[in-house]
């Protein structure tokens, strides 16, 4: 693999935030992360509350600066003042809360806010927002006030908004903590479909299990640092292993766990539903035999 | 309960007042506020009226939000009047009885004035807020007041926190009425007692709405970094604001129109002031 590939370049990150003069030094929250992140992933990040998952998502463009190691960002060093808005641009970032991420009161003005910062053209802004609403389907919404949009909309317009950047990479941290069933369905859906089409890099941080179960590639985080990273299934069959963490399967991975345990001839690496119907059924099949 | 308010009591419309450039509305409201109060006689005051009555038609605002935003008024229009009809000494002296003196003076200079202020906020709701969408507003606003940022206002950074302050309201409102079932449902008592208890019990509201105002206001201003926001400085618009021929004929007319009200000042007779 050549160095070209590579997007986000994480290596021996240590973070804590800076304490105040006469205050005791503040617990250090990432333990030294090297993480590799390939240009076109779809990679999930998964961590429970409070295992600083959120904190390393944010070292991805400048927000945070590591206080030990090195965060490279296509090439540029995310600690390089100069590169700062070339890093942001290129590395777009979606919060929990929507509400909290558009700015204007009219959604295809909140599209356009970020091209209008790095001052692009008027004409070229106008193109850029149109494409980035019909990317994520809220075109017809475009001269409606955010606060008469669903949670599911108002994600897909912060995401139109991260979009009219035209990043290489998005980093969305629990973009779907927030919403109901539904709208989290069009939002796993639309951040599939810009990975897919629009070849967008992806980095997904959750602690749903299923959208893990999605991606191309999953790590782990844990007491800030880095536990496990490979493909769904590699992770998903140390099932002990994630248990002790607190975090959990999918439900089906625990399913076939379960009947493992009993003495079932089934396979580890189970992730989703039909594989799941396919074993099950021709554990049955022999059984009759 | 609070939610369905409309912000700023904007009606979108497609009338000439509606399509109107933002910048010249707000010049050609504070030259209409000039003509309301150089207007000294009643003629010229009763041409000031029907013009904005015009407006009123041209900008096809509905006669019950008309009624809406001048119902609050009368109680100033009621004080004001009442004391210039009683303390106002000029004129002549129409009734005397007992302590109360009623001058003609008077009785002019209440109608006057009670005229004025209904003028006043008529012609500032049609012209401004029942016709320009509040994005519009402080964009015009911003490009107006332009020029001062080089003697050091930071102009682009009032405008981008009134257009903030603009978007959180639904927000905060919806957030309030969250608060306010939390704390009934935890027996909170807001309607009874003496109104000191009432107002203490706005405390439990105030507190939390206030921490998550602060919540609010540092993840948005992540967010904003995220998109590369650095202030004013090298920032462009994707919607520039045009003046169209529109906007010029409507300041000739605003122009004209003062030009006749002192015309009619001076030599229209009728009562003055």
């Amino acid at each position: 693999m050549s160095c070209e590939d590579i997007i986000i370049d994480a290596q021996g990150v240590r973070f804590s935030y800076r304490a105040g003069e006469d205050e005791a030094p503040a617990p250090e929250i990432l333990h030294g992360i090297n993480i590799k992140i390939k240009r076109g992933e779809f990679m999930a990040v998964l961590g429970h509350n409070g295992s600083g998952k959120s904190t390393l998502a944010k070292h991805f463009n400048s927000i945070l600066l590591p206080s030990e190691g090195k965060v490279t960002v296509d090439g540029m060093d995310s600690a390089d003042e100069d590169a700062i808005y070339d890093i942001r641009q290129k590395v777009g970032m979606v919060f929990q809360n929507p509400d909290n991420q558009i700015v204007a009161t009219i959604v295809e003005e909140d599209v356009a806010f970020a091209p209008e910062n790095l001052g692009v053209e008027p004409e070229e802004i106008r193109r850029r927002v149109d494409d980035a609403l019909k990317a994520v389907r809220m075109y017809d919404a475009r001269e409606k006030a955010p606060h008469q949009l669903s949670g599911g909309q108002k994600q897909r317009v912060a995401i139109a908004g991260i979009i009219a950047m035209q990043p290489d990479c998005i980093v969305l941290d629990e973009p779907t903590a927030m919403l109901d069933p539904r709208g989290r369905k069009e939002v796993m859906k639309t951040i599939r479909r810009l990975n897919r089409e629009n070849g967008i890099t992806v980095v997904l941080i959750t602690h749903y299990m299923d959208e893990a179960a999605m991606c191309d590639r999953v790590a782990v985080v844990d007491g800030g640092k880095l536990i496990m990273d490979g493909t769904p299934k590699e992770v998903f069959s140390r099932v002990e292993e994630l248990k002790s963490v607190g975090l959990d399967v999918p439900q089906v991975t625990e399913l076939v766990f379960g009947l493992r345990k009993e003495g079932y001839d089934l396979p580890c690496d189970i992730i989703s539903v039909e594989e799941c119907v396919d074993a099950l059924r021709e554990l049955l099949e022999e059984g009759k035999k | 309960m609070i939610k369905d308010i409309t912000l700023g009591q904007f009606f979108p419309g497609k009338s000439i007042l509606h399509k109107m450039d933002p910048r010249i509305k707000i010049i050609i409201t504070i030259l209409f506020i000039v003509e309301i109060f150089i207007a000294k006689t009643l003629w010229a005051l009763l041409a000031i009226s029907v013009f904005t009555f015009l407006l009123i038609i041209i900008g096809r605002i509905p006669l019950r939000t008309i009624v809406n935003a001048i119902k609050p008024l009368w109680m100033i229009i009621l004080f004001t009047s009442v004391l210039n009809v009683f303390f106002n000494t000029e004129g002549k002296l129409l009734v005397e009885w007992y302590f109360i003196k009623i001058y003609s003076g008077g009785l002019l200079m209440a109608l006057f004035i009670s005229v004025r202020i209904l003028l006043l906020i008529l012609a500032t709701s049609v012209l401004l807020s029942f016709t320009t969408s509040p994005i519009a507003l402080t964009d015009g606003l911003e490009t107006l007041l332009m020029p001062l940022s080089h003697i050091g206002v930071p102009v682009h950074d009032f405008a981008m926190m009134l257009t903030i302050a603009l978007r959180f309201i639904p927000i905060l409102i919806e957030e309030t009425d969250k608060i306010i079932s939390a704390q009934k449902a935890r027996g909170a008592d807001f309607e009874t007692g003496s109104l000191i208890n009432k107002a203490k019990a706005l405390i439990p509201i105030f507190i939390p709405l206030f921490v998550s105002s602060i919540r609010h206001a540092d993840d948005l201003a992540t967010a904003m970094e995220c998109r590369c926001y650095t202030g004013g400085k090298g920032r462009t618009r994707m919607n520039k604001l045009k003046t169209k021929y529109y906007d010029f004929l409507m300041l000739a007319l605003i122009a004209a129109f003062g030009a006749a009200v002192i015309f009619i000042n001076i030599y229209g007779g009728g009562f003055s002031i």
